[in-house]
């Protein structure tokens, strides 16, 4: 614009002064935008989409208007409480588990004197790896229902029965498999969070510990690393649980095969994958399921943020 | 006495380190042992560590299967993994330098709203955004498999923390030299905040990737297909040699293994930054 447009009132109030608006919107704008037609539209229109019976459509024009049907449906359906359910119960495993062996591999790690990248690499490498990959190899190799399965072969040494570890329900070995698999996966990712954490503990702190007379190991880790760790554990938490909650790569290709995906362990995902776009494309009731769990996420993670007083100014 | 114990206890500890580091190694070790054994070998009854033959034909074998579109798929997601990374860090850096640097009455309301779709995940969207895309008729197509995925609330996240950590004085110098907010960005913030830049590309790479559930949704065609949506379809269908699908699943993992072998600095720094805790 011609700098003799400015006098205007209109124009300095929309351009902000020496054009700050102007560049604001040209450099979050994009982004901003793009946000918006791919996160908040397609939510919008979600919401509209569950009040109609839409099914292999995506569009409500020509589908009935069904109220809050969909939503009447899903919550009586057992089928979609039952993967509420089954996010409970790997969220049970995996959050603790993941929780603990990435502080352990953190503790071990950052004590070592030599070698410590190596070892840093080492349990973090798994990370470039896929859910898909590794499902591979949980699934044919380690996991491997027939004789030649490793699981199986170290059993038959000390002459145990075989195993079907993915389709034995009773017990449901499935789970060791799903568990270990997520958890061979993320431990190095979150194993950095608390190494950073660690680094992050004021030396100090252990020096008045030991003129304290604080027995290095337990006593130590109780009452200095580990509350001083604590900003780190509450955002690891967070993020296990949202990535529990998302939980559907290492489910699918796991438990699925040519005769379809078994009628137990469906997360909610797995649920609506084969709710919205399976056989019947009930849009409308997927998109009602979309917006439950969106709901569900949004209330725990506030939730989880004020039992944590996440937010609240610390030290 | 006491520092006998401290030493075996140090000691004690590295064996059980050396044990853990094993057990996280032997799945990728067996991913190459089955890729380059013969399928005799795989379900041979009595499990050997070492593989009986060395088939190193098994590479090439696999990308000449006319069942598995191996080489297309690697093309696709190469594809995929590059214009998703560029893109998402050209956005989110624009974006989160604005949000950082740039004054503007209402830029709290617009960063409120850009960080409250952390708090949907992606992955519960993906209903709304199959709907959306579909719409838009981009399924099966390579903007379909993209442009949806490269507003990344969390790398502009990452981004604006870092730029308010930026040295002011650098752009104020810029700006007493007539630079505008365009060219101070693109000529002395850019420059001198590349392990930022290669922190959340490397990471937003490895997650491109990696993505299985939106390409499976999207990519329903065979042209389109991933190699994860590859790999997975003969997985659970299971009618592809065990010797085929490891060293498949081996090779697509070795384009990363590489980068983060490379890159492991800046992926490390890049993780640190994504616990929002500091």
């Amino acid at each position: 614009m011609a700098p003799g447009a400015e006098p205007r009132s209109l124009g300095v109030r929309l351009l902000g002064p020496q054009r700050r608006n102007l560049w604001f919107w040209l450099f979050v704008g994009p982004f901003a935008i793009g946000l918006g037609l791919f996160t908040y539209v397609p939510l919008a229109w979600s919401v509209y989409l569950s009040f109609f019976d839409a099914h292999n459509t995506v569009s409500p024009a020509g589908s009935d208007f069904v109220g809050l049907g969909n939503y009447g449906a899903m919550l009586s359906d057992p089928a979609f409480l039952g993967s509420l359910g089954t996010f409970l119960l790997f969220t049970a495993f995996i959050v603790p588990a993941t929780y603990a062996l990435s502080l352990a591999l953190a503790l071990m790690v950052n004590r070592l004197r030599f070698a410590q990248a190596f070892f840093r690499s080492v349990f973090f490498l798994p990370t470039a790896c896929s859910y898909v990959v590794a499902a591979v190899i949980w699934k044919l190799s380690i996991f491997n229902g027939v004789r030649f399965g490793l699981a199986n072969t170290m059993l038959g040494w000390f002459g145990a029965e075989q195993t079907a570890w993915l389709s034995t329900t009773d017990p449901p070995w499935y789970w060791l498999v799903i568990v270990t698999v997520r958890l061979w996966l993320q431990a190095g990712f979150y194993m950095i969070l608390f190494l950073a954490g660690l680094q992050r503990i004021s030396p100090q702190l252990y020096e008045a510990a030991a003129v304290d007379g604080a027995r290095p190991g337990w006593q130590v880790f109780r009452h200095i690393t580990f509350p001083q760790l604590r900003a780190t554990s509450v955002a690891v938490v967070l993020l296990l649980v949202i990535n529990a909650f998302q939980a559907f790569d290492e489910f699918y290709n796991l438990l699925s095969d040519a005769r379809g995906y078994p009628p137990y362990a469906r997360p909610p995902l797995v649920y609506l994958y084969y709710t919205a776009l399976g056989r019947d494309q009930n849009l409308g009731l997927g998109s009602a399921g979309a917006v439950i769990l969106a709901l569900i996420i949004a209330v725990a993670t506030v939730v989880q943020a004020r039992w944590f007083g996440l937010g609240r100014k610390e030290e | 006495m006491h520092d006998a114990l401290t030493r075996a206890g140090r000691a004690l500890r590295l064996v059980f380190l050396i044990a853990l580091a094993l057990l996280f190694l032997i799945p990728l070790y067996l991913l190459v042992r089955n890729g380059l054994a013969t399928e005799r070998d795989i379900t041979a009854p009595g499990w050997t560590f070492f593989p009986h033959t060395l088939q190193w034909s098994n590479l090439t074998e696999v990308f000449r299967d006319p069942n598995l579109p191996l080489g297309r798929a690697l093309l696709s997601s190469t594809l995929i993994a590059v214009s998703t990374t560029l893109g998402t860090v050209l956005l989110a850096s624009l974006a989160g330098y604005g949000l950082a640097r740039i004054p503007y009455r209402r830029a709290d309301l617009v960063f409120y709203a850009i960080l409250g779709t952390l708090m949907v995940p992606a992955a519960v969207t993906f209903v709304p955004s199959f709907v959306l895309v579909s719409t838009l008729g981009w399924i099966s197509t390579l903007r379909g498999l993209v442009v949806p995925t490269l507003f990344s609330a969390f790398a502009c996240f990452i981004f604006r923390q870092y730029f308010l950590g930026f040295p002011q004085e650098l752009e104020d110098a810029a700006r007493v030299d007539g630079l505008g907010y365009w060219r101070t960005y693109w000529r002395i913030v850019v420059p001198n905040a590349r392990p930022v830049f290669a922190a959340v590309g490397t990471i937003v790479f490895i997650g491109a990737w990696n993505a299985f559930l939106w390409p499976l949704v999207i990519g329903q065609d065979r042209e389109a297909w991933t190699v994860q949506v590859a790999l997975s379809t003969f997985t659970t269908a299971q009618n592809l040699n065990l010797h085929e699908l490891f060293v498949a699943a081996a090779v697509s993992i070795a384009p990363l293994v590489v980068v983060f072998l490379l890159l492991q600095r800046y992926i490390v720094a890049g993780v640190e930054r994504s616990g929002i805790d500091d």
